[in-house]
Protein backbone atom coordinates (compact mmCIF):
# COMPACT_ATOMS: atom_id res chain seq x y z
CA UNK A 1 0.00 0.00 0.00
CA UNK A 2 2.47 2.33 1.12
CA UNK A 3 4.89 1.31 -1.30
CA UNK A 4 2.93 1.71 -4.52
CA UNK A 5 2.01 5.16 -3.04
CA UNK A 6 5.24 6.29 -2.63
CA UNK A 7 5.94 5.34 -6.36
CA UNK A 8 3.23 6.50 -7.70
CA UNK A 9 4.10 10.12 -6.41
CA UNK A 10 7.84 9.53 -7.28
CA UNK A 11 6.86 9.95 -10.93
CA UNK A 12 4.74 13.37 -9.85
CA UNK A 13 7.54 15.16 -7.83
CA UNK A 14 9.75 14.43 -11.01
CA UNK A 15 8.06 16.43 -13.24
CA UNK A 16 7.65 18.66 -11.07
CA UNK A 17 10.92 19.23 -10.58
CA UNK A 18 11.58 18.95 -14.27
CA UNK A 19 9.30 21.76 -14.71
CA UNK A 20 10.69 24.10 -12.36
CA UNK A 21 14.52 23.54 -13.61
CA UNK A 22 12.93 24.30 -17.01
CA UNK A 23 11.49 27.79 -15.58
CA UNK A 24 14.91 28.74 -14.38
CA UNK A 25 16.34 28.04 -17.33
CA UNK A 26 14.20 30.06 -19.04
CA UNK A 27 14.33 32.65 -16.89
CA UNK A 28 18.20 32.79 -16.76
CA UNK A 29 18.10 32.80 -20.73
CA UNK A 30 15.64 35.78 -20.13
CA UNK A 31 17.39 37.87 -17.70
CA UNK A 32 20.02 37.88 -19.56
CA UNK A 33 18.42 38.81 -23.36
CA UNK A 34 16.95 41.89 -21.46
CA UNK A 35 17.98 45.03 -20.59
CA UNK A 36 18.77 48.78 -21.08
CA UNK A 37 20.86 47.91 -24.53
CA UNK A 38 19.01 45.74 -26.70
CA UNK A 39 20.80 42.77 -27.56
CA UNK A 40 19.61 40.36 -30.13
CA UNK A 41 18.93 37.02 -28.65
CA UNK A 42 20.59 35.33 -31.30
CA UNK A 43 23.93 37.25 -30.17
CA UNK A 44 23.49 35.74 -26.74
CA UNK A 45 22.91 32.42 -28.32
CA UNK A 46 26.08 33.03 -30.05
CA UNK A 47 27.89 33.96 -26.57
CA UNK A 48 27.28 30.64 -24.83
CA UNK A 49 28.35 28.72 -28.07
CA UNK A 50 31.83 30.71 -27.87
CA UNK A 51 31.53 33.14 -30.99
CA UNK A 52 31.13 36.39 -30.44
CA UNK A 53 31.10 38.89 -33.56
CA UNK A 54 30.52 42.00 -31.08
CA UNK A 55 32.41 42.96 -28.30
CA UNK A 56 30.66 45.35 -26.36
CA UNK A 57 27.48 43.12 -26.04
CA UNK A 58 30.34 40.43 -24.82
CA UNK A 59 31.24 42.42 -22.33
CA UNK A 60 27.93 43.56 -21.24
CA UNK A 61 26.74 40.08 -21.12
CA UNK A 62 29.79 38.25 -19.03
CA UNK A 63 30.44 41.64 -16.99
CA UNK A 64 26.46 42.87 -15.91
CA UNK A 65 23.79 40.46 -17.05
CA UNK A 66 24.99 37.20 -15.94
CA UNK A 67 26.68 38.18 -12.62
CA UNK A 68 23.31 39.90 -12.13
CA UNK A 69 21.19 36.81 -13.19
CA UNK A 70 22.70 34.57 -10.66
CA UNK A 71 22.99 36.90 -7.98
CA UNK A 72 19.23 37.01 -8.63
CA UNK A 73 18.88 33.10 -8.44
CA UNK A 74 21.32 33.08 -5.48
CA UNK A 75 19.54 35.80 -3.21
CA UNK A 76 15.96 34.44 -4.04
CA UNK A 77 16.62 30.62 -3.43
CA UNK A 78 18.61 32.00 0.09
CA UNK A 79 15.74 34.32 1.41
CA UNK A 80 13.21 31.82 0.28
CA UNK A 81 14.94 28.69 2.44
CA UNK A 82 16.10 30.75 4.77
CA UNK A 83 12.09 32.22 5.04
CA UNK A 84 11.04 28.45 4.89
CA UNK A 85 13.43 27.46 7.94
CA UNK A 86 12.44 30.64 10.22
CA UNK A 87 8.68 30.09 9.55
CA UNK A 88 8.90 25.99 10.87
CA UNK A 89 11.42 26.50 13.09
CA UNK A 90 9.18 29.20 14.78
CA UNK A 91 6.00 27.31 13.86
CA UNK A 92 5.34 30.72 12.79
CA UNK A 93 3.56 31.84 9.35
CA UNK A 94 4.48 35.35 10.07
CA UNK A 95 7.98 34.83 10.19
CA UNK A 96 10.80 35.49 8.01
CA UNK A 97 14.43 35.21 7.04
CA UNK A 98 14.81 38.90 9.32
CA UNK A 99 12.35 37.66 11.81
CA UNK A 100 15.43 38.10 14.14
CA UNK A 101 16.59 41.39 13.21
CA UNK A 102 19.75 40.49 10.77
CA UNK A 103 18.65 42.98 8.66
CA UNK A 104 18.15 45.88 10.77
CA UNK A 105 21.86 44.83 12.06
CA UNK A 106 22.49 45.24 8.48
CA UNK A 107 20.95 47.78 8.09
CA UNK A 108 22.47 49.84 11.23
CA UNK A 109 25.86 49.11 10.38
CA UNK A 110 25.29 50.54 6.14
CA UNK A 111 23.96 53.62 8.31
CA UNK A 112 27.02 53.94 10.53
CA UNK A 113 29.03 54.31 7.33
CA UNK A 114 26.89 56.22 5.45
CA UNK A 115 26.56 58.78 8.31
CA UNK A 116 29.92 58.28 10.55
CA UNK A 117 31.77 58.26 6.85
CA UNK A 118 30.43 61.49 5.87
CA UNK A 119 31.16 63.10 9.22
CA UNK A 120 34.73 61.84 8.67
CA UNK A 121 34.59 62.68 5.10
CA UNK A 122 34.58 61.38 1.87
CA UNK A 123 32.17 58.48 2.15
CA UNK A 124 29.79 60.10 -0.79
CA UNK A 125 32.99 60.92 -3.03
CA UNK A 126 34.13 57.59 -2.71
CA UNK A 127 33.15 55.37 -5.87
CA UNK A 128 33.48 51.72 -7.37
CA UNK A 129 35.02 48.43 -5.52
CA UNK A 130 36.12 49.75 -2.26
CA UNK A 131 32.91 51.51 -1.45
CA UNK A 132 30.70 48.45 -2.66
CA UNK A 133 33.43 46.13 -0.34
CA UNK A 134 32.59 49.02 2.78
CA UNK A 135 29.26 48.51 2.37
CA UNK A 136 29.40 44.78 2.11
CA UNK A 137 31.71 44.50 5.51
CA UNK A 138 29.11 46.72 7.06
CA UNK A 139 26.06 45.00 6.81
CA UNK A 140 27.85 41.59 7.04
CA UNK A 141 29.48 42.49 10.94
CA UNK A 142 26.20 43.92 11.90
CA UNK A 143 24.09 41.00 11.15
CA UNK A 144 26.87 39.24 12.49
CA UNK A 145 26.77 41.28 15.83
CA UNK A 146 22.93 40.96 16.06
CA UNK A 147 23.09 37.48 15.33
CA UNK A 148 25.71 36.48 17.99
CA UNK A 149 23.15 38.04 20.58
CA UNK A 150 20.49 35.99 19.47
CA UNK A 151 22.71 32.82 19.59
CA UNK A 152 23.42 33.32 23.31
CA UNK A 153 19.79 34.01 23.63
CA UNK A 154 19.15 30.75 22.34
CA UNK A 155 21.14 28.94 24.76
CA UNK A 156 19.83 30.59 27.31
CA UNK A 157 16.12 30.13 26.48
CA UNK A 158 14.17 26.57 25.85
CA UNK A 159 10.88 28.59 24.71
CA UNK A 160 11.25 29.49 20.56
CA UNK A 161 8.06 31.99 21.11
CA UNK A 162 10.70 33.80 23.66
CA UNK A 163 13.38 33.90 21.29
CA UNK A 164 11.70 35.15 18.28
CA UNK A 165 10.21 38.35 21.01
CA UNK A 166 13.88 39.04 21.77
CA UNK A 167 14.56 38.77 18.06
CA UNK A 168 11.87 41.22 17.50
CA UNK A 169 12.89 43.67 20.70
CA UNK A 170 16.60 43.50 19.51
CA UNK A 171 15.24 44.36 16.12
CA UNK A 172 13.44 47.36 16.81
CA UNK A 173 16.13 48.39 19.33
CA UNK A 174 18.54 48.77 16.48
CA UNK A 175 16.42 50.20 14.11
CA UNK A 176 15.46 52.96 16.80
CA UNK A 177 19.11 53.71 16.48
CA UNK A 178 19.28 54.24 12.85
CA UNK A 179 16.24 56.23 12.59
CA UNK A 180 18.30 59.05 15.34
CA UNK A 181 21.22 58.85 12.80
CA UNK A 182 19.02 59.79 10.02
CA UNK A 183 17.45 62.41 12.14
CA UNK A 184 20.82 64.21 12.40
CA UNK A 185 21.82 63.38 8.93
CA UNK A 186 21.95 65.61 5.66
CA UNK A 187 19.26 64.66 3.27
CA UNK A 188 21.79 63.61 0.47
CA UNK A 189 22.78 60.80 3.28
CA UNK A 190 19.48 59.56 3.98
CA UNK A 191 18.98 59.40 0.50
CA UNK A 192 21.99 57.59 0.01
CA UNK A 193 20.64 54.76 2.90
CA UNK A 194 17.19 54.63 1.69
CA UNK A 195 18.34 53.65 -1.97
CA UNK A 196 20.31 50.68 -0.14
CA UNK A 197 17.27 50.11 1.26
CA UNK A 198 15.57 49.63 -1.63
CA UNK A 199 17.84 46.22 -2.21
CA UNK A 200 19.82 46.12 -5.78
CA UNK A 201 20.93 42.97 -7.92
CA UNK A 202 22.42 44.23 -9.90
CA UNK A 203 25.30 45.93 -8.72
CA UNK A 204 27.46 42.85 -8.04
CA UNK A 205 31.04 42.02 -9.66
CA UNK A 206 32.67 38.79 -10.62
CA UNK A 207 34.81 39.43 -7.58
CA UNK A 208 32.28 39.72 -5.05
CA UNK A 209 30.18 36.94 -6.77
CA UNK A 210 33.08 35.11 -5.72
CA UNK A 211 32.64 35.77 -2.28
CA UNK A 212 28.92 35.01 -2.34
CA UNK A 213 28.63 32.25 -4.16
CA UNK A 214 30.34 29.96 -1.81
CA UNK A 215 29.12 30.89 0.99
CA UNK A 216 25.11 30.75 -0.32
CA UNK A 217 25.78 27.41 -1.96
CA UNK A 218 27.36 25.64 1.29
CA UNK A 219 24.49 26.74 3.18
CA UNK A 220 22.20 25.77 0.95
CA UNK A 221 23.85 22.23 1.13
CA UNK A 222 23.34 22.41 4.84
CA UNK A 223 19.46 22.78 4.35
CA UNK A 224 19.18 19.54 2.82
CA UNK A 225 20.50 18.36 5.93
CA UNK A 226 18.85 20.50 7.89
CA UNK A 227 14.85 19.34 6.58
CA UNK A 228 15.18 15.69 8.64
CA UNK A 229 15.28 18.08 12.46
CA UNK A 230 12.73 20.40 10.44
CA UNK A 231 10.21 18.22 9.94
CA UNK A 232 10.31 16.69 13.77
CA UNK A 233 9.57 19.94 14.22
CA UNK A 234 6.74 20.36 12.79
CA UNK A 235 5.07 18.43 15.50
CA UNK A 236 6.26 20.67 17.98
CA UNK A 237 9.27 21.12 20.37
CA UNK A 238 8.06 18.36 22.74
CA UNK A 239 7.57 15.79 19.80
CA UNK A 240 10.70 16.76 18.17
CA UNK A 241 12.87 15.88 21.68
CA UNK A 242 10.73 12.95 22.23
CA UNK A 243 11.77 11.40 18.52
CA UNK A 244 15.14 12.36 19.90
CA UNK A 245 16.12 15.81 18.39
CA UNK A 246 18.38 17.19 20.04
CA UNK A 247 16.56 20.80 20.30
CA UNK A 248 19.27 23.38 21.28
CA UNK A 249 21.73 22.37 19.16
CA UNK A 250 19.34 21.40 15.82
CA UNK A 251 17.79 25.58 16.38
CA UNK A 252 21.60 26.65 16.70
CA UNK A 253 21.90 25.09 13.07
CA UNK A 254 18.65 26.75 12.10
CA UNK A 255 19.71 30.00 13.20
CA UNK A 256 23.20 30.17 11.82
CA UNK A 257 22.43 28.69 8.57
CA UNK A 258 19.38 31.18 7.82
CA UNK A 259 21.81 33.89 9.46
CA UNK A 260 24.26 32.89 7.05
CA UNK A 261 22.28 32.72 3.90
CA UNK A 262 19.89 35.96 4.68
CA UNK A 263 23.09 37.79 6.16
CA UNK A 264 24.98 37.22 2.79
CA UNK A 265 22.00 38.34 0.70
CA UNK A 266 21.69 41.34 2.67
CA UNK A 267 25.29 42.49 2.82
CA UNK A 268 25.73 42.55 -1.30
CA UNK A 269 22.10 43.30 -2.01
CA UNK A 270 20.73 45.13 0.27
CA UNK A 271 17.43 43.70 2.28
CA UNK A 272 15.22 42.31 -0.35
CA UNK A 273 11.74 41.71 1.08
CA UNK A 274 8.80 39.83 0.18
CA UNK A 275 10.70 36.64 -1.30
CA UNK A 276 11.70 35.40 2.14
CA UNK A 277 8.55 35.48 3.60
CA UNK A 278 5.97 34.28 0.91
CA UNK A 279 7.96 32.02 -0.96
CA UNK A 280 7.65 29.33 1.18
CA UNK A 281 3.94 29.83 1.31
CA UNK A 282 3.31 29.70 -2.16
CA UNK A 283 5.12 26.48 -1.98
CA UNK A 284 3.34 24.83 0.43
CA UNK A 285 0.13 26.16 -1.38
CA UNK A 286 1.13 25.19 -5.25
CA UNK A 287 2.73 21.60 -4.25
CA UNK A 288 0.35 21.02 -1.34
CA UNK A 289 2.71 19.86 1.03
CA UNK A 290 4.46 20.49 4.53
CA UNK A 291 7.06 17.72 4.42
CA UNK A 292 10.46 19.08 4.32
CA UNK A 293 12.19 16.96 2.34
CA UNK A 294 10.25 18.19 -0.76
CA UNK A 295 9.85 21.51 0.62
CA UNK A 296 13.15 22.64 0.83
CA UNK A 297 14.27 21.63 -2.97
CA UNK A 298 10.93 22.96 -4.19
CA UNK A 299 11.39 26.21 -2.37
CA UNK A 300 15.20 27.05 -3.42
CA UNK A 301 14.05 26.26 -7.02
CA UNK A 302 11.35 28.45 -6.48
CA UNK A 303 12.91 31.78 -4.49
CA UNK A 304 15.53 31.50 -7.71
CA UNK A 305 12.43 31.36 -10.63
CA UNK A 306 10.72 34.05 -8.92
CA UNK A 307 13.37 37.04 -7.91
CA UNK A 308 14.88 36.03 -11.79
CA UNK A 309 11.39 36.84 -13.57
CA UNK A 310 10.77 40.01 -10.85
CA UNK A 311 13.94 41.18 -11.55
CA UNK A 312 13.15 40.79 -15.51
CA UNK A 313 9.82 42.80 -14.44
CA UNK A 314 11.74 45.61 -12.64
CA UNK A 315 14.35 46.23 -16.22
CA UNK A 316 10.63 47.20 -17.49
CA UNK A 317 11.57 45.85 -20.85
CA UNK A 318 11.63 48.05 -23.26
CA UNK A 319 12.53 51.44 -21.46
CA UNK A 320 15.67 52.63 -20.67
CA UNK A 321 14.20 52.92 -16.54
CA UNK A 322 14.82 50.14 -14.14
CA UNK A 323 12.72 50.16 -10.73
CA UNK A 324 14.04 49.28 -7.52
CA UNK A 325 13.65 44.85 -6.93
CA UNK A 326 11.79 45.49 -3.39
CA UNK A 327 9.20 47.23 -5.32
CA UNK A 328 8.55 44.59 -7.68
CA UNK A 329 8.62 41.62 -5.44
CA UNK A 330 5.85 42.99 -3.30
CA UNK A 331 3.82 44.90 -5.61
CA UNK A 332 3.87 41.73 -8.07
CA UNK A 333 3.87 39.28 -5.53
CA UNK A 334 1.92 39.95 -3.26
CA UNK A 335 -1.68 40.01 -5.87
CA UNK A 336 -0.44 36.73 -6.60
CA UNK A 337 -0.38 35.60 -2.81
CA UNK A 338 -3.52 36.78 -2.57
CA UNK A 339 -5.14 34.66 -6.18
CA UNK A 340 -3.44 31.83 -4.39
CA UNK A 341 -5.13 32.32 -1.26
CA UNK A 342 -8.56 32.82 -2.82
CA UNK A 343 -8.12 29.59 -5.38
CA UNK A 344 -10.96 26.93 -3.94
CA UNK A 345 -8.50 24.39 -3.23
CA UNK A 346 -6.48 26.65 -0.74
CA UNK A 347 -9.33 28.11 1.00
CA UNK A 348 -8.70 25.24 3.87
CA UNK A 349 -4.66 25.97 3.62
CA UNK A 350 -3.09 24.92 6.79
CA UNK A 351 0.27 26.51 7.84
CA UNK B 1 13.32 -7.51 33.53
CA UNK B 2 11.16 -4.89 34.15
CA UNK B 3 11.04 -1.79 31.40
CA UNK B 4 10.82 0.58 33.56
CA UNK B 5 11.98 1.02 37.04
CA UNK B 6 11.90 3.97 39.28
CA UNK B 7 13.58 4.29 42.31
CA UNK B 8 12.66 7.34 45.20
CA UNK B 9 12.16 9.19 42.39
CA UNK B 10 11.80 13.17 42.96
CA UNK B 11 9.84 15.33 40.68
CA UNK B 12 9.26 19.00 39.77
CA UNK B 13 10.39 22.01 39.54
CA UNK B 14 13.81 23.43 40.54
CA UNK B 15 14.58 25.30 42.36
CA UNK B 16 11.58 25.24 44.97
CA UNK B 17 9.06 23.52 43.44
CA UNK B 18 8.78 19.96 44.18
CA UNK B 19 5.67 18.14 43.43
CA UNK B 20 5.96 14.67 44.45
CA UNK B 21 8.76 12.82 46.30
CA UNK B 22 9.95 8.93 47.16
CA UNK B 23 8.05 7.59 43.67
CA UNK B 24 9.04 3.97 43.45
CA UNK B 25 7.64 1.75 40.72
CA UNK B 26 8.06 -0.22 37.93
CA UNK B 27 6.94 -1.45 34.81
CA UNK B 28 6.53 -4.73 32.77
CA UNK B 29 6.66 -6.12 29.46
CA UNK B 30 2.83 -6.50 28.37
CA UNK B 31 1.54 -4.56 31.21
CA UNK B 32 -1.24 -1.74 30.67
CA UNK B 33 -1.45 0.71 33.33
CA UNK B 34 -3.30 3.82 34.17
CA UNK B 35 -2.33 7.00 35.70
CA UNK B 36 -4.94 8.43 37.95
CA UNK B 37 -4.80 11.51 39.76
CA UNK B 38 -6.89 15.59 40.23
CA UNK B 39 -6.12 18.21 38.06
CA UNK B 40 -2.52 19.55 39.00
CA UNK B 41 -1.11 16.84 40.98
CA UNK B 42 1.93 16.42 38.87
CA UNK B 43 0.69 13.24 36.20
CA UNK B 44 2.25 14.99 33.38
CA UNK B 45 5.51 16.28 35.15
CA UNK B 46 5.89 12.09 35.79
CA UNK B 47 5.01 11.84 32.37
CA UNK B 48 7.35 13.98 30.63
CA UNK B 49 10.12 13.40 33.51
CA UNK B 50 10.13 9.61 32.57
CA UNK B 51 10.56 10.61 29.14
CA UNK B 52 13.37 12.66 29.36
CA UNK B 53 11.90 15.86 28.48
CA UNK B 54 12.22 17.44 31.65
CA UNK B 55 15.42 17.02 34.25
CA UNK B 56 14.64 15.01 37.74
CA UNK B 57 14.91 16.38 41.00
CA UNK B 58 16.78 13.09 42.49
CA UNK B 59 15.96 9.43 42.34
CA UNK B 60 16.49 6.74 39.41
CA UNK B 61 15.08 6.14 36.70
CA UNK B 62 15.99 2.88 34.69
CA UNK B 63 14.88 1.74 30.96
CA UNK B 64 15.71 -1.85 30.42
CA UNK B 65 18.07 -1.49 33.38
CA UNK B 66 20.21 1.32 32.13
CA UNK B 67 20.06 4.51 33.68
CA UNK B 68 18.04 7.05 31.81
CA UNK B 69 21.01 9.69 32.26
CA UNK B 70 23.41 7.15 30.39
CA UNK B 71 21.47 7.03 27.31
CA UNK B 72 21.57 9.82 24.37
CA UNK B 73 18.13 11.69 23.42
CA UNK B 74 17.97 9.07 20.39
CA UNK B 75 18.73 6.21 22.38
CA UNK B 76 15.94 7.50 24.85
CA UNK B 77 13.33 8.01 21.15
CA UNK B 78 14.50 4.28 20.67
CA UNK B 79 13.02 2.55 24.09
CA UNK B 80 10.05 5.19 24.61
CA UNK B 81 7.62 6.82 22.68
CA UNK B 82 4.49 9.45 23.75
CA UNK B 83 2.31 10.90 22.96
CA UNK B 84 1.02 14.03 24.57
CA UNK B 85 -2.60 16.36 24.56
CA UNK B 86 -3.15 18.25 22.35
CA UNK B 87 -2.94 18.28 18.41
CA UNK B 88 0.11 18.67 16.59
CA UNK B 89 1.50 22.35 16.02
CA UNK B 90 1.52 21.83 11.72
CA UNK B 91 -1.25 20.19 10.27
CA UNK B 92 -0.25 20.32 6.58
CA UNK B 93 1.22 16.54 6.82
CA UNK B 94 -0.68 13.62 5.50
CA UNK B 95 -1.37 11.25 7.78
CA UNK B 96 1.46 8.79 6.23
CA UNK B 97 3.74 11.72 6.77
CA UNK B 98 3.13 11.95 10.40
CA UNK B 99 3.65 8.03 11.01
CA UNK B 100 6.75 8.08 9.24
CA UNK B 101 7.78 10.47 11.45
CA UNK B 102 7.97 7.70 14.31
CA UNK B 103 10.80 6.57 12.24
CA UNK B 104 13.02 9.29 13.00
CA UNK B 105 15.40 8.01 15.58
CA UNK B 106 16.39 4.87 12.93
CA UNK B 107 16.44 7.01 9.70
CA UNK B 108 19.58 8.99 8.08
CA UNK B 109 20.85 12.53 7.89
CA UNK B 110 18.40 12.62 5.07
CA UNK B 111 15.01 11.58 6.78
CA UNK B 112 15.35 8.31 3.89
CA UNK B 113 13.06 5.44 4.53
CA UNK B 114 14.31 1.86 3.87
CA UNK B 115 11.98 -0.99 3.30
CA UNK B 116 12.05 -2.10 6.83
CA UNK B 117 11.02 1.31 7.81
CA UNK B 118 7.82 1.05 5.59
CA UNK B 119 7.13 -2.49 6.49
CA UNK B 120 6.75 -1.04 10.20
CA UNK B 121 4.98 2.13 9.48
CA UNK B 122 2.28 0.33 7.64
CA UNK B 123 2.42 -2.43 10.40
CA UNK B 124 1.67 0.42 12.46
CA UNK B 125 -1.39 1.77 10.71
CA UNK B 126 -2.64 -1.62 10.25
CA UNK B 127 -2.88 -2.32 13.88
CA UNK B 128 -4.57 1.25 14.92
CA UNK B 129 -6.64 0.06 11.82
CA UNK B 130 -6.70 3.36 10.43
CA UNK B 131 -5.35 2.24 6.76
CA UNK B 132 -8.72 4.36 5.45
CA UNK B 133 -7.20 7.10 6.87
CA UNK B 134 -3.76 7.03 5.00
CA UNK B 135 -3.80 9.63 2.23
CA UNK B 136 -5.59 12.04 4.25
CA UNK B 137 -4.20 15.41 5.84
CA UNK B 138 -3.96 15.79 9.62
CA UNK B 139 -6.52 18.83 9.44
CA UNK B 140 -9.08 16.91 7.76
CA UNK B 141 -8.77 14.02 10.89
CA UNK B 142 -11.83 14.09 13.54
CA UNK B 143 -10.30 14.27 17.19
CA UNK B 144 -10.74 10.58 17.54
CA UNK B 145 -8.95 9.81 14.38
CA UNK B 146 -6.34 12.08 15.78
CA UNK B 147 -5.57 10.15 18.36
CA UNK B 148 -5.06 6.96 16.44
CA UNK B 149 -3.20 8.33 13.97
CA UNK B 150 -1.23 9.77 16.84
CA UNK B 151 -0.56 6.25 18.93
CA UNK B 152 0.44 4.55 15.26
CA UNK B 153 2.83 7.70 15.27
CA UNK B 154 4.27 6.34 18.98
CA UNK B 155 3.91 2.54 17.05
CA UNK B 156 6.03 3.42 14.36
CA UNK B 157 8.81 4.25 16.93
CA UNK B 158 9.00 0.54 17.70
CA UNK B 159 9.49 1.55 21.17
CA UNK B 160 9.31 -1.25 24.06
CA UNK B 161 7.42 1.16 26.13
CA UNK B 162 4.54 3.82 25.25
CA UNK B 163 3.80 6.50 27.28
CA UNK B 164 0.36 8.71 26.56
CA UNK B 165 -0.69 11.33 28.46
CA UNK B 166 -4.48 11.50 28.14
CA UNK B 167 -5.00 9.57 25.85
CA UNK B 168 -9.01 9.36 26.16
CA UNK B 169 -9.73 13.36 26.75
CA UNK B 170 -11.67 15.49 23.67
CA UNK B 171 -13.56 12.09 22.40
CA UNK B 172 -17.14 10.69 22.71
CA UNK B 173 -17.86 7.44 24.19
CA UNK B 174 -17.13 4.92 21.59
CA UNK B 175 -14.09 6.68 20.25
CA UNK B 176 -12.83 6.60 24.25
CA UNK B 177 -13.70 2.71 24.48
CA UNK B 178 -12.21 2.12 20.82
CA UNK B 179 -8.61 4.03 21.91
CA UNK B 180 -8.83 1.77 25.44
CA UNK B 181 -9.17 -1.37 23.47
CA UNK B 182 -6.58 -0.60 20.92
CA UNK B 183 -4.15 0.36 23.85
CA UNK B 184 -5.13 -3.16 25.57
CA UNK B 185 -4.11 -4.92 22.33
CA UNK B 186 -0.78 -3.15 22.36
CA UNK B 187 0.37 -4.35 25.61
CA UNK B 188 -1.11 -7.79 25.05
CA UNK B 189 1.51 -7.78 21.75
CA UNK B 190 4.42 -7.40 24.42
CA UNK B 191 5.09 -3.60 25.04
CA UNK B 192 4.36 -1.81 27.95
CA UNK B 193 1.99 1.11 28.33
CA UNK B 194 1.61 3.53 30.75
CA UNK B 195 -1.69 6.08 30.28
CA UNK B 196 -2.61 9.17 32.64
CA UNK B 197 -6.51 9.27 32.82
CA UNK B 198 -9.60 10.92 34.13
CA UNK B 199 -11.98 8.26 32.60
CA UNK B 200 -11.69 6.07 35.73
CA UNK B 201 -14.42 3.53 34.94
CA UNK B 202 -13.47 2.98 31.99
CA UNK B 203 -9.87 2.70 32.40
CA UNK B 204 -10.40 0.24 35.23
CA UNK B 205 -11.79 -2.21 32.58
CA UNK B 206 -8.75 -2.89 30.77
CA UNK B 207 -5.63 -1.52 33.02
CA UNK B 208 -3.67 -3.98 34.91
CA UNK B 209 -2.34 -1.47 37.93
CA UNK B 210 -3.39 2.07 38.52
CA UNK B 211 -0.82 4.42 39.94
CA UNK B 212 -2.74 6.68 41.68
CA UNK B 213 -1.46 10.12 42.87
CA UNK B 214 -2.38 12.63 45.34
CA UNK B 215 -0.89 15.64 46.97
CA UNK B 216 1.57 14.83 49.77
CA UNK B 217 0.93 11.15 50.22
CA UNK B 218 2.90 8.13 48.76
CA UNK B 219 2.04 6.85 45.75
CA UNK B 220 -0.49 3.64 45.81
CA UNK B 221 -0.63 1.36 43.24
CA UNK B 222 -2.97 -1.75 43.26
CA UNK B 223 -5.57 -3.76 40.64
CA UNK B 224 -8.06 -1.17 39.96
CA UNK B 225 -11.02 -2.88 40.78
CA UNK B 226 -9.44 -3.51 44.62
CA UNK B 227 -8.45 -0.32 44.76
CA UNK B 228 -11.88 0.84 44.16
CA UNK B 229 -13.41 -1.78 46.15
CA UNK B 230 -11.65 -0.74 49.25
CA UNK B 231 -12.29 2.69 48.99
CA UNK B 232 -8.76 3.95 48.82
CA UNK B 233 -8.82 5.30 45.20
CA UNK B 234 -11.72 7.60 45.68
CA UNK B 235 -10.01 8.51 48.94
CA UNK B 236 -6.95 9.52 46.65
CA UNK B 237 -9.33 11.23 44.35
CA UNK B 238 -10.97 13.22 46.74
CA UNK B 239 -14.60 11.38 45.80
CA UNK B 240 -17.34 9.88 47.54
CA UNK B 241 -16.94 6.08 47.52
CA UNK B 242 -20.51 5.66 46.18
CA UNK B 243 -19.00 7.63 43.16
CA UNK B 244 -16.96 4.64 41.82
CA UNK B 245 -18.53 0.92 42.22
Amino acid sequence: MIESQIDKSRKKWRAIFLLLLFLLALGFILSISIGSVKIPFSHVWNYFGGSSENQIWDNIIHNFRIPKAITSILAGSALAISGLQMQTLFRNPLAGPFILGISSGAGLGVALVIFLGVWLGGFLEMAGVGRSWLLVGASGLGSFTVLSVVLIASFRIRSGISLLIIGLMFGSAVSAIVSILQYFSQAENIQAYVIWTFGSLGSLSWSELYVMLPVILISLLLSFLLSKPLNALLLGENYAESLGLNLKQARMLIIVNTSLLAGTVTAFCGPIAFIGLAVPHIARMLFNTGNHLLLTPLVILLGGILLLFFDIIAQLPGMDETLPINAITSLFGAPFVIWLILRKSNLNYRF
Amino acid sequence: MALLDISTLSIGYPPDKKLMENISLSLEAGQLIGLVGQNGVGKSTLIRTLCGLQPKLSGTVNLSETSIEDLSPKEIAKKISVVLTGRPESLNLSVLELVALGRHPYSGWLGNLKKADKEKIEESISLMEINYLAKKRLFELSDGQMQKVMIARALAQETDLIILDEPTSHLDLKNKIDVLHLLKKIAKSGKGVLISTHEIQLSAQVCDHFWCMDFGKEMLTGEPKKLIASGYLQEYLHIPKETLI
